[in-house]
């Protein structure tokens, strides 16, 4: 039995370890907290990217030629990938897929609130793969060094395989940028439409944000909200300009003694309405992926009832 | 776990000839013809000439941790805290 | 070849995201990819040796319906898995002896093509014949299920083979194989996996041809309408 005083000298041990920058792996001993919150981020990030192979899924059958064709969908491809390598890492603490998967189709897992935004251009398969995947990318980098052994080993095959993400998504909006008229106020409108939901991926402002202390202390977390925030903004805006687009800020200034963007406010009111599933896409995104795993239940059973089978010849065959 | 839940796999690569097989990671099969097909598509996205080693995770034993010993016995020698399922809490966090 | 790759790549990219279980998606993802990748290269092919400057998206993108020229197995639609799975097989035991007959094709660019594209294709025969045995001789419903797909397809699988004067002249100085020798080995592969799966050939022997001459089914002008969708409403633009 484990006392209470073993309990802390566990617990003493294990900040040890972390302030030492000593993974944890599956089997070290773990305060039941850090466990709780790591299923709950990995599971987060993994519907994260299941989910957000929604929104661009979308534009695969009418993508403009075969190249871009092929780019997308091996993109929307490696999202189910990274999406698999996280349930994975996620079983490591003893969260089982299939349970987690279902807890997303309750309701009761969230996953990143921009995939409940519509795509309803191609050029906004260029705005996800620039603001949203180049958001996604400042959260993951940090990652990379979680305290946690197989989450951060998962989020460096994630990091490696994304990198092309970002580029691709802003070749397509500087391509429609430098084009046609048509195309040009196509590019502006996806900013226009997914610049503000982007700011909302970083997470609420850190005065709101409760739990981002204790993440931090056990490294699961390695820059707060705001600051990743802020990183973005500082490096997005000036690709904008590059690129001949206008960010839909008019807050939005340089401030030359900080050297960083100042911006406007964030409509939290959306965000937390978003997140509590009043966005315009929450119920079709969901439903979309219950209806697969439904679909495909006759399946996995059809498989599960052919490998008995064969198990089963096989030790007939040897006795 | 459901009748038609599939069982998990442990996946290894030799990524070159030389080199051992490395765990990658895992992945859902119904048996181990799947187990490998699978991995090739996610592990190696198919890279020819790669060796792929699977291994169902339940048939896997791992020692225990060094130091957790002095402090109290050790519940089992899986790989992982299998299967001691973990509610996902609710709430929202980062994203 | 050309067509029938690009429209059956198209259908399997309608799964990406609706897959029955993650590690399939990406699997029929793949597979998707693969045949879009020999449209592309084939595309390109025909273009060159057509020399009225026609790029692969052209082609791809910009005919009329009635000037495609894939069979009618492949725009028949996604249906559930099954569907997806007999249609893939049927096609994946035609290709993989095409494409291993064209290895030897007396045009090195198409031998070049089919050495690339059999490797893909002999991976994609192994996935839909097993995936075709384990829902043959899986449950009872998906014994049923996959047996009604069979059915259903059957009579649109002689259209893979229909000839015309064109792969009679292809015949005649060796850049394809003799389609009836293809016709011989696909049945051998078909009839050895629908045993193991356990599933019966349909009584009805009614073949459906036509795609092969540009006569399709009601499907194929959906999916065009969907895969010309942006190069028809901004026409000439850079993308």
């Amino acid at each position: 039995m484990e006392k209470a005083q073993d309990i802390l000298e566990l617990e003493r041990r294990f900040q040890e370890k972390i302030d030492n920058d000593i993974r944890i792996e599956p089997n070290d001993w773990m305060p039941d907290a850090y466990r709780k919150t790591l299923i709950r981020q990995i599971s987060q990030h993994a519907h994260s990217e299941i989910v957000g192979m929604l929104p661009e899924g979308n534009w695969i059958t009418r993508a403009p030629n075969l190249r871009r064709k092929a780019v997308l969908l091996a993109k929307v491809q490696d999202e189910a990938g990274h999406g698999l390598y996280l349930y994975s890492a996620c079983e490591t603490l003893g969260a089982d897929r299939e349970e987690t998967i279902d807890d997303l189709h309750s309701g009761k897992a969230k996953y990143s609130s921009i995939f409940n935004y519509p795509t309803l251009s191609w050029a906004d398969m260029g705005a996800i793969g620039w603001l949203v995947d180049g958001a996604a990318i400042m959260n993951q980098v940090p990652l990379c060094r979680c305290s946690y052994g197989p989450y951060a080993r998962a989020m460096v095959r994630v990091c490696k395989e994304e990198s092309f993400h970002q580029r691709q998504g802003f070749e397509i909006i500087s391509k429609l940028a430098q084009g046609s008229p048509e195309q040009k106020e196509m590019a502006q409108d996806a900013l226009n439409r997914f610049w503000w939901p982007s700011l909302m991926m970083f997470g609420p402002s850190d005065d709101d944000s409760p739990n981002s202390a204790q993440s931090m202390k056990w490294k699961i977390k390695r820059n707060s909200n705001d600051e990743l925030r802020q990183l973005f903004v500082d490096v997005t805006v000036p690709q904008a300009e590059m690129i001949g687009l206008k960010i839909p800020d008019n807050d939005l200034k340089w401030n030359e003694a900080t050297q960083h963007y100042e911006f406007g406010e964030i409509d939290w009111t959306e965000f937390w309405e978003v997140v509590k599933g009043n966005g315009p896409c929450n119920y079709e995104r969901v439903e979309t992926r219950r209806k697969a795993k439904e679909n495909g239940e006759w399946v996995r059973a059809a498989a599960v009832a052919y490998a008995e089978k064969k198990k089963n010849k096989e030790l007939a065959v040897e006795a | 776990m459901k009748k038609s839940d599939w069982p998990l796999w442990e996946v290894f690569i030799r990524s070159k000839q030389g080199l051992n097989h490395k765990h990658v990671g895992s992945l859902r099969a119904a048996d181990a013809e799947m187990a490998i097909e699978n991995a090739r598509d996610v592990y190696t996205r198919r890279s020819e000439g790669i060796s792929i080693w699977v291994l169902e995770s339940k048939n896997i034993h791992a020692s225990d941790p060094q130091e957790a010993d002095s402090l109290y016995d050790p519940a089992h020698s899986k790989v992982y805290r299998h299967p001691t399922f973990y509610d996902v809490p609710d709430g929202i966090s980062h994203m | 070849m050309a067509d029938d790759s690009l429209i059956l790549g198209h259908r399997l990219s309608e799964w990406c995201g609706h897959g029955p279980i993650l590690e399939e998606d990406i699997a029929l993802t793949n597979i998707s990819l693969d045949l879009i990748g020999q449209a592309t290269n084939l595309f390109q092919y025909a273009g060159k040796i057509e020399g009225k400057g026609r790029d692969e998206d052209q082609l791809a993108f910009l005919r009329y319906e009635k000037e495609y020229k894939n069979s009618l197995l492949v725009e028949q639609p996604n249906g559930d898995f099954g569907m997806t799975i007999m249609r893939q097989f049927l096609f994946d035991a035609y290709r993989l002896p095409l494409f291993e007959a064209l290895t030897k094709s007396s045009d090195a660019q198409i031998a070049a093509i089919a050495e690339k594209s059999l490797k893909e294709t002999k991976y994609h025969y192994r996935h839909s014949a097993e995936w075709v045995i384990r829902l043959g001789d899986g449950t009872e419903e998906s014994h049923q299920r996959i047996q009604k797909s069979l059915d259903l397809l059957w009579r649109y699988s002689s259209d893979l083979f229909t000839s015309d004067d064109i792969q009679t002249e292809a015949e005649q100085n060796g850049i394809s194989p003799s389609i009836e020798e293809i016709k011989g080995l696909w049945s051998k592969n078909v009839y050895s996996v629908l045993e193991q799966a356990t599933l019966v050939i349909p009584d009805n022997k009614w073949e459906q041809n036509g795609g092969r001459a540009g006569k399709h089914s009601e499907h194929l002008g959906y999916l065009l309408a969907e895969l010309q969708y942006m190069q028809r409403a901004y026409p000439n633009m850079e993308w």
